[in-house]
């Protein structure tokens, strides 16, 4: 791991969304002055399974776009636990969607923070904001890029396809940042 | 009163084709019905690979030489970046039923407004004699010497009848040059070929059953009679498509 | 890419589906028509490079993309292109070979690429970009060297490199440099003697030699004026890695990593693969004690990093074929393996 750059993964399954998390985080860099770097991973298990973004964020050039070992990890569902859990860097940070996901993680290195994403998307009337939701809560807890920048990159991302879902992203956003819960690191 | 003259198409070129090959009077069909449409200046020729492979020489105009078997697909490139042109292909049978079968059929499925003159003579001309795609059952060749299909070759592939099956053909006529009156029905099919494309029409084919002499080892009048007599009744001339 | 093209003055693609490109053709099929040009998915890359050969007769900045294996089943049509001086862009988002090989990012087709791939003596200028602007970039230089040059231009991209998603600045094009006019190109005789575009010679007897001759002159014009190379660290690295596209990328990476130790290692990254930016290479040989190939292939490009620095100090090889990709990690380790031994150049390692 570099310390100029940040890997991110995004997991969770076809359908909810971690494109647009990857897509928005990028966003979010380029607003900021900052590299990025982006890479989606389908498996043969496309469909229900898991399928995965990731990330690189640097202030520097960002030479090998590949990550076998993320600092920070969103997983969405309980698959992408399974998957990619053992890859995470030691003493990185992990996302879990609590609403998909059944238990913490068996590793004590590792940073958690936990949210019921996709009840909380429910809450506001659209699971397909779950991906949203979480990425609230990461920003929030991360401040990998500010949360400013975040809120531009709704902005420029969903206002040409659909105004309406700028709102609903935003709420969504800020819904997540409002509502998580860190586990210190173990032991 | 009329005199017999070369077409302005046709370059004062003596051309390099065997006593009694078919081609020299399609090559001046096209250049007649070439001038008397008046496109002559906005005319793209395509020369394929195999006897006409030369036709670039006799032909007074734009011409590019390709690949064997893609004429079609190079004149598809031709034809969609300047539509206002009229592009033709002129093709033998190993060329366009052959190793171009595919071009052959998909510039015809997509309706290419181009116009293809396709040579049937039973044979590979150019190398030497080999059995072609339109070989006739029975013929033989220097890779048939018990003549086609006794070894599993197949039978001959009919390109008129295979391509009336697709929506994208407009016109589809099969002729000969092998009587004065085939010559004139030759005549008569690749200028409504070429009407057709400026018209807009889309894929218009004319099936030329021309005589190979040389390949066939006959004379030319006995290469004559094979035509009447033996590729007619397996390539039965007529129009097998007009929209 | 595909916008490149299209800013560039792309009029015409013809294309096969195969992976890992689609997103090429796919983009293009509408956008090529918005902006005024002609998109043809074709029966087969054979048909396709051929409507290539034949739109760009016919005056039209013309591309065609493809992987390799779609790429092997072009090279007919690329030999008459190149053959017949006719410009086009041909783009290879290589993939693990050989044969039906994988859908993995690979650098196999290097030699296809640079050393000919086709029948007959000919060159293509080849671009190895390792970055998603730098692809952008190029692809607009694709066009104008192509109509400068009358030649084929293959941009020679992998398959991680056509998947990743990076930031993007959407330049304009301008043209680096004032373009002949196309006066080769069928557009009917009105007015002027008939044109022939053509690859056979037969007459007079010597007349292909010629044709040659005249072709070649244009390959040394083209090495002359044409070198694109990226050196990063190198006036006083010990150790020199060498590496083009996606690996030399990486590469960089290793060499931050190493620099970070203290290390001295440099990256010289060919840009222009065909023409070789041999001079860059010279230099080093003076200048490191070893250098280090990386590719995703088996020992193709190490050949030509061979022949560049005249094999005046070792060379070691890190690369594998199938669709594997180095990790900066991986390099770092060989480069700290690799012993600089500048009083005495030698291949062997201290281990």
């Amino acid at each position: 791991m570099d310390n100029q750059a940040t890997y991110i993964t995004i997991a969770g399954s076809g359908g909810q969304g971690i494109v647009v998390v990857g897509n928005l985080i990028a966003r979010a860099c380029v607003i900021e002055g900052k590299n990025a770097s982006g890479w989606v991973a389908y498996g043969a298990e496309m469909r229900g399974g898991t399928a995965n973004a990731t990330v690189i964020v640097s202030q520097e050039e960002i030479a090998c776009p590949f990550v076998e070992t993320p600092d920070m990890a969103i997983m969405l569902n309980q698959p992408s636990l399974e998957r990619f859990e053992g890859n995470i860097v030691e003493g990185g940070m992990v996302l879990l969607n609590t609403s998909m996901i059944q238990r913490p993680v068996e590793r004590d290195d590792l940073k958690q923070v936990f949210l019921a994403a996709t009840e909380m998307a429910h809450e506001l009337g659209n699971l397909k904001v779950a991906n949203i939701v979480a990425l609230g809560a990461f920003i929030d807890h991360t401040q990998v890029v500010k949360m400013d920048s975040i809120r531009q990159a709704i902005g420029d991302l969903f206002a040409s396809k659909n105004p309406k879902m700028v709102e609903l992203n935003l709420k969504a956003l800020d819904v997540g940042a409002a509502n998580y819960k860190c586990e210190k690191v173990k032991g | 009163m009329a005199t017999f003259t070369r077409p302005d198409t046709l370059k004062d070129q003596i051309t390099h084709y065997c006593p009694g090959c078919g081609h020299g009077i399609a090559h001046r069909i096209v250049a007649e019905v070439i001038d008397e449409l008046g496109i002559r200046e906005k005319t793209i020729g395509t020369a394929p690979v195999g006897c006409a492979v030369l036709m670039y020489d006799y032909f007074n105009v734009d011409m590019i030489e390709c690949a064997h078997g893609r004429a079609p697909a190079v004149a598809t490139g031709i034809k969609r970046v300047q539509p206002d042109k009229i592009v033709f292909t002129y093709q033998g049978d190993g060329d366009l039923a052959a190793i171009g079968t595919a071009e052959t059929i998909h510039a015809a499925n997509r309706g290419e407004n181009i116009t293809v003159i396709f040579i049937n003579n039973a044979i590979y001309g150019m190398t030497g004699g080999q059995m072609a795609p339109t070989t006739i059952c029975g013929q033989p060749t220097t890779t048939t010497p018990d003549g086609r299909g006794a070894h599993g070759e197949g039978g001959p592939i009919r390109v008129c009848e295979l391509l009336s099956n697709l929506d994208g053909t407009c016109y589809l006529e099969r002729t000969a040059v092998s009587t004065p009156k085939d010559v004139l029905a030759t005549r008569r099919a690749i200028k409504k070929a070429f009407e057709n494309q400026i018209a807009g029409k889309g894929f218009s084919m004319v099936e030329v059953l021309s005589m190979c002499p040389t390949d066939w080892k006959l004379s030319t009048q006995k290469s004559l009679e094979f035509v009447n007599n033996d590729l007619k009744k397996v390539f039965p001339l007529g129009v097998y498509k007009d929209r | 890419m595909a916008e490149a093209a299209v800013r560039a003055g792309c009029t015409f693609f013809a294309g096969y589906p195969i992976t890992p490109q689609n997103e090429v053709p796919e983009y293009l099929s509408w956008r090529l028509p918005q902006a005024g040009g002609v998109f043809v998915q074709a029966e087969s890359e054979v048909a396709a490079i051929n409507m290539i050969f034949g739109s760009s007769a016919a005056g039209a900045r013309s591309m065609t993309s493809s992987s390799s294996p779609g790429v092997s089943l072009k090279q007919e049509g690329i030999s008459y292109i190149a053959g017949a001086e006719l410009p086009c862009v041909i783009a290879n988002v290589q993939r693990g070979g050989p044969g039906l090989g994988n859908i993995r990012a690979s650098q196999g087709d290097y030699f296809q690429a640079v050393k000919g791939g086709g029948h007959g003596d000919y060159k293509l200028i080849v671009l190895g970009p390792a970055y998603v602007q730098e692809l952008y970039d190029l692809t607009m230089r694709a066009f104008d060297w192509a109509d400068y040059y009358r030649n084929p231009v293959m941009i020679l991209s992998d398959g991680i490199l056509g998947q990743i998603a990076e930031p993007l600045e959407l330049t304009p094009y301008t043209p680096i440099v004032k373009l002949p006019p196309k006066d080769y190109i069928l557009t009917g005789c009105a007015g002027r003697t008939p044109r022939v575009v053509k690859t056979l010679f037969l007459n007079p007897a010597d007349g292909l030699v010629h044709h040659n001759d005249h072709l070649q002159e244009k390959y040394r014009r083209i090495e002359h004026e044409l070198s694109l190379c990226e050196e990063y660290e190198t006036a006083d690295a010990d150790i020199i890695i060498a590496a083009y596209g996606m690996s030399g990328r990486i590469a960089k990476g290793a060499v931050r990593k190493a620099r970070r130790k203290g290390l001295k290692v440099g990256l010289i990254r060919p840009i222009t693969l065909w023409p070789f930016p041999k001079e860059p290479f010279v230099r080093a040989a003076r200048t490191a004690s070893k250098m280090l190939v990386v590719e995703m292939s088996c020992g193709q490009f190490i050949e030509d990093v061979k022949l560049a620095s005249e094999c005046a100090v070792p060379v070691e090889f890190f690369g594998k074929g199938g669709g594997w990709y180095p990790m900066d990690t991986d390099i770092l380790e060989i480069v700290e393996s690799m012993q600089p031994c500048r009083s005495a150049p030698c291949a062997t390692r201290k281990d």
